[in-house]
C-alpha cells in the first residue's frame, strides 16, 4: 500500500484566501506570469476562430490556473498529456504557439514534436491519453528513468470506460503518473451532477487504491503544491495519484458552442468572481509580493505571445495535399502510392 | 407535406416516433437540455421528459450496453453517438452484443435499438469529426445499415429504423444536414432495404449512398456535356442491399461506378462492386469501376476537399468505362 492517504480532504486544498503565510513569492510570481500568458492565449486564439483563421477552440478560460501550475510543475523530463482543450498549457511548457494550433487550424492533426518537448498530441477521444500516459510512465519505470507523466482530463472524461482502466493498470504497476481532472463544471451541456454522484472525482481514486487530492483549481498555488507533491512522489516510487481540481469553463465549450442553451448567465458572472488570474494578482498584491513593474511586464510578454501568434498564422505555408500520403505506413503500400499519384496528377491540371 | 432541414426531419421522425410508442426512448451525450450538438433532438426533452430523453454521462459503451438491457426489458432505445469515431468505444457493445443477442438466444431477445451516428466528413471538422465506419458495421451480421440522403428518406427511414425489430446502425451524413426538402409525415413507413433510382439514365449507372448522393448527381448534370446519360442509383440502405434495382439498373445501362466517400481498400464499394459483377456479367460493358476517398485517414479540414470524390473523379471514371468497345460493337 502507498501509506498516503487514499481519501481527498471534505474542502479543496486551498492557499489563497487562508492564512497561509509559506507562500514562495518568486514561484507564485511565475504563476501568475503563466496565467497571463495562458488568459491571452486562450483570448487570441478565440478572436483567431471569429476571423476564420482557426477551425476551432476549446478554451480554457478560467482553467488557466492548472495550465500555469502544471506546466511550473513539471519537470524538464516528465511528460505531459493533454486534451483538446490544453493548449495553453501546451504552449507554457514550450511548445511554439503556432505548431500548438495545427490541429485547430486544420492544415495537419498535429503540431510538434512529441519527444522534444515531452508533450504528447493533444487527444480529442475522451480519456484515451491516460491508458497512454500510464503506458509510456510504465516503460520509462522499467527502463530505470526517474521521470514522472501527467495526465489531464476533464470531469467528463472520468466516465469513459478508458479512464478506469488508466488509473487501475497505473495502480496495479504502480506507475509515475499523476492523473490530473480538471473539472470545469461542465461536459459540454451536461453539469457534473448528471455526470458523477461520487463525494468528489478525487474519490475515483479510492476504488483502484489511488490516493485522491481535492483541490481548489481556482487556486494557482494551492494546485502547484498538489501536482509538485504528486510528481515528487511519482518519480521516488510512490506510485500514481488522482487529483481533482475545481475549476469553471468560463466560456462556452468551443467557439462553436452556444452556451446559454444549458447554462444561466448568473452562474458564469458568478464564476467570474471567482476568476483564478484577478484572485492570484489580489491575493500577492495585498502581500507586496507583485509589483506595477512585474504586472506591465507580464502584460507585454502576453501581447507579444499573442502577436507571434497572430501574425505567424497569416504567414505560415498552405498544407501540401501530397501529405496525405506520405505518414500513413512507414512503407507507403502501392496501393497508396498510387493514390498520391493520382491526386498529384489531379493538381498538376 | 411538411418543407425544412433534414436536422428538422430527423427531429420530427424521433419525435413522431416517441408520440407513436412509449416503448421509444432516447439516450445519448447532450441530446436533452442542449438537444444534441447538431439539434437532431431539440426539443425533445422538454417534449416528453427526461426519462424518455436522457442526457447521459459521457461513456458510449455503456449507453450502447444500457440500451441492451433496456431492449432485454421491452424498451426500444435510440442511441445517439455524437460523432462517427465517437462510437468507437461502443464497437464492443456493437459487435459482441448488440449484433449477437438475437442469434445467440434464438430470437427470444431481439434488440430493436437504433443507433444514430452522424457520418462523413465535408463540415471542416477537426480529427476524429469525419470518419465513414460504415464497412466496419455493414461487416458485422446481425446489424442492419442504413443511410439516408435526401430530406423525405431521414423522415421515413428513420422511422423503419426505430420500428425494426434488428439494431439498425442508422448513418446521417453530416454535409446534408441543413440541406432543405419536404417530407410527408402522413406516408407509410417505408421498408427497409430498397435502393431508390434517383435519376434515369442510359450510358452507365452511378451506384452510391449518404453523402454522396448530391455529388453523382451534380456529376449526372456535367456529364451531358460528355455525350454521357448516366443513371444514378441510392442505396439508402446498405444492408439489407438491394440487388434487385441496382442489377436492374446495371443491366440496362452496362457500366458501373460505385460511389462512396469512406476509403476504398476494403470499403462497401467492394460488397457493391462484386454483388454487381455477381449479377450482371454478361451484361458489363466494363468492369465495375470505384470512386471512394483515399486510403489514408480522414484529412484535416483544409485537405479534405481533396479527399472526398467530386463531380471531376467521378467523371474520369466514367471516362474509364471502355466506351471504345461502343465503337467496335458493330464489327464483332
Ligand atoms: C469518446 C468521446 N466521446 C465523445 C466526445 C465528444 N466530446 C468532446 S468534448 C466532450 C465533453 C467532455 O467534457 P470534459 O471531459 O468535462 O472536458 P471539457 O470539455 O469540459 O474540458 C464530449 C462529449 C469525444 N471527444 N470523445
Ligand atoms: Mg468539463
Amino acid at each position: 500500500m502507498t501509506g498516503h492517504p487514499l481519501l481527498p480532504t471534505d474542502a479543496p486544498v486551498s492557499l489563497l484566501d487562508t492564512a497561509e503565510t509559506a507562500i514562495d513569492g518568486e514561484l507564485a510570481v511565475e504563476l501568475y506570469r503563466r496565467m497571463v500568458l495562458a488568459r491571452r492565449f486562450n483570448r487570441q486564439a478565440t478572436a483567431l476562430t471569429l476571423q476564420g483563421r482557426l477551425s476551432v477552440y476549446p478554451s480554457s478560460a478560467g482553467q488557466e490556473a492548472v495550465a500555469a501550475a502544471v506546466t511550473l510543475a513539471l519537470a524538464e523530463e516528465d511528460w505531459l498529456f493533454p486534451t483538446y482543450r490544453d493548449t495553453a498549457a501546451v504552449v507554457l511548457r514550450g511548445v511554439d504557439p503556432v505548431q500548438a494550433v495545427t490541429l485547430l487550424r486544420g492544415d495537419w492533426h498535429h503540431g510538434w514534436d512529441p519527444g522534444a518537448h515531452r508533450v504528447a498530441p493533444l487527444a480529442t477521444p475522451l480519456a484515451t491519453q491516460t491508458a497512454h500516459a500510464v503506458g509510456l510512465a510504465h516503460a520509462a519505470a522499467l527502463a530505470g528513468d526517474d521521470l514522472a507523466v501527467l495526465a489531464l482530463i476533464g470531469d467528463g472524461g472520468t466516465s469513459e470506460g478508458d479512464f478506469h482502466e488508466a488509473v487501475n493498470l497505473a495502480a496495479v504497476f504502480r506507475s509515475p503518473v499523476v492523473f490530473l481532472v480538471q473539472n470545469n463544471g461542465y461536459a459540454i451541456s451536461v453539469p457534473l451532477s448528471r455526470q458523477s454522484a461520487a463525494p468528489s472525482l478525487a474519490h475515483k481514486g479510492i476504488g483502484y487504491g489511488v490516493p485522491g487530492v481535492l483541490v481548489d483549481g481556482n487556486d494557482a498555488l494551492a494546485v502547484h503544491r498538489v501536482v509538485d507533491e504528486a510528481l515528487t512522489r511519482a518519480r521516488r516510487g510512490g506510485g500514481p495519484s488522482l487529483i481533482e481540481a475545481r475549476t469553471y469553463r468560463i466560456d462556452p465549450h468551443t467557439n462553436a458552442d452556444d452556451a446559454t442553451r444549458y447554462r444561466a448567465d448568473e452562474e458564469v458572472a458568478e464564476a467570474r468572481r471567482r476568476d483564478p488570474l484577478p484572485r492570484l494578482e489580489r491575493h500577492l498584491r495585498e502581500r507586496g509580493l507583485l509589483d506595477d513593474a512585474t504586472v506591465r511586464a507580464a502584460s507585454v510578454a502576453a501581447e507579444a505571445l499573442a502577436a507571434v501568434l497572430r501574425d505567424r498564422l497569416a504567414d505560415e505555408p498552405r498544407p501540401d495535399p501530397a501529405d496525405l500520403f506520405t505518414h500513413v505506413y512507414a512503407t507507403t503500400p502501392p496501393h497508396v502510392a498510387e493514390q498520391r499519384r493520382v491526386l498529384t496528377g489531379e493538381a498538376g491540371r | 407535406m411538411t418543407g425544412a432541414t433534414m436536422v428538422h426531419a430527423l427531429n420530427q421522425a424521433l419525435g413522431d416516433a416517441m408520440a407513436a410508442d412509449p416503448a421509444v426512448h432516447l439516450l445519448g451525450e447532450d441530446i436533452g437540455t442542449l438537444g444534441g450538438v447538431f439539434r437532431v433532438t431539440d426539443g425533445l426533452a422538454g417534449r416528453f421528459g427526461g426519462d424518455r430523453v436522457t442526457d447521459t454521462p459521457v461513456a458510449e459503451s455503456g449507453i450502447l450496453g444500457m440500451a441492451v438491457g433496456m431492449a432485454m426489458y421491452g424498451l426500444r432505445p435510440v442511441v445517439e453517438m455524437q460523432f462517427d469515431a465517437f462510437a468507437y468505444p461502443a464497437f464492443e457493445q456493437l459487435a459482441s452484443h448488440v449484433a449477437k443477442m438475437r442469434n445467440r438466444t434464438r430470437g427470444a431477445l431481439p434488440m430493436p435499438i437504433t443507433i444514430r451516428i452522424p457520418y462523413g466528413g465535408g463540415i471542416g471538422g477537426v480529427e476524429h469529426h469525419s470518419d465513414s465506419s460504415e464497412a466496419y458495421y455493414a461487416h458485422t451480421p446481425g446489424l442492419l445499415v442504413v443511410a439516408p440522403a435526401t430530406v423525405a428518406d431521414a423522415y421515413g427511414l428513420l422511422r423503419a429504423a426505430i420500428e425494426a425489430d434488428d439494431p439498425v446502425v442508422f448513418l446521417e451524413p453530416k454535409v446534408l444536414y441543413w440541406a432543405k426538402g419536404q417530407w410527408d409525415p402522413a406516408a407509410p413507413v417505408p421498408p427497409l432495404g430498397r435502393a431508390a433510382v434517383r435519376r434515369r439514365g442510359t450510358s452507365a449507372s452511378l451506384v452510391t449512398y449518404g453523402p454522396m448522393l448530391p455529388v453523382c448527381l451534380a456529376a449526372a448534370d456535367s456529364a451531358r456535356q460528355s455525350g454521357w446519360d448516366l443513371e444514378v442509383v441510392e442505396l439508402r440502405s446498405l444492408v439489407p442491399f438491394d440487388d434487385e434495382t441496382v442489377a436492374e439498373s446495371v443491366r440496362r445501362t452496362g457500366r458501373a461506378v460505385v460511389v462512396h466517400e469512406a476509403s476504398g481498400f476494403a470499403g462497401f464499394g467492394a460488397e457493391v462492386a462484386a454483388r454487381i459483377g455477381e449479377r450482371c456479367f454478361h451484361y458489363l460493358e466494363a468492369p465495375v469501376l470505384r470512386v471512394t476517398g483515399f486510403d489514408v485517414p480522414y484529412p484535416p479540414p483544409l485537405l479534405e476537399h481533396h479527399h472526398r470524390p467530386g463531380v471531376e473523379r467521378i467523371l474520369a471514371a466514367v471516362a474509364r468505362l471502355q466506351w471504345e468497345s461502343e465503337w467496335r460493337e458493330p464489327a464483332r
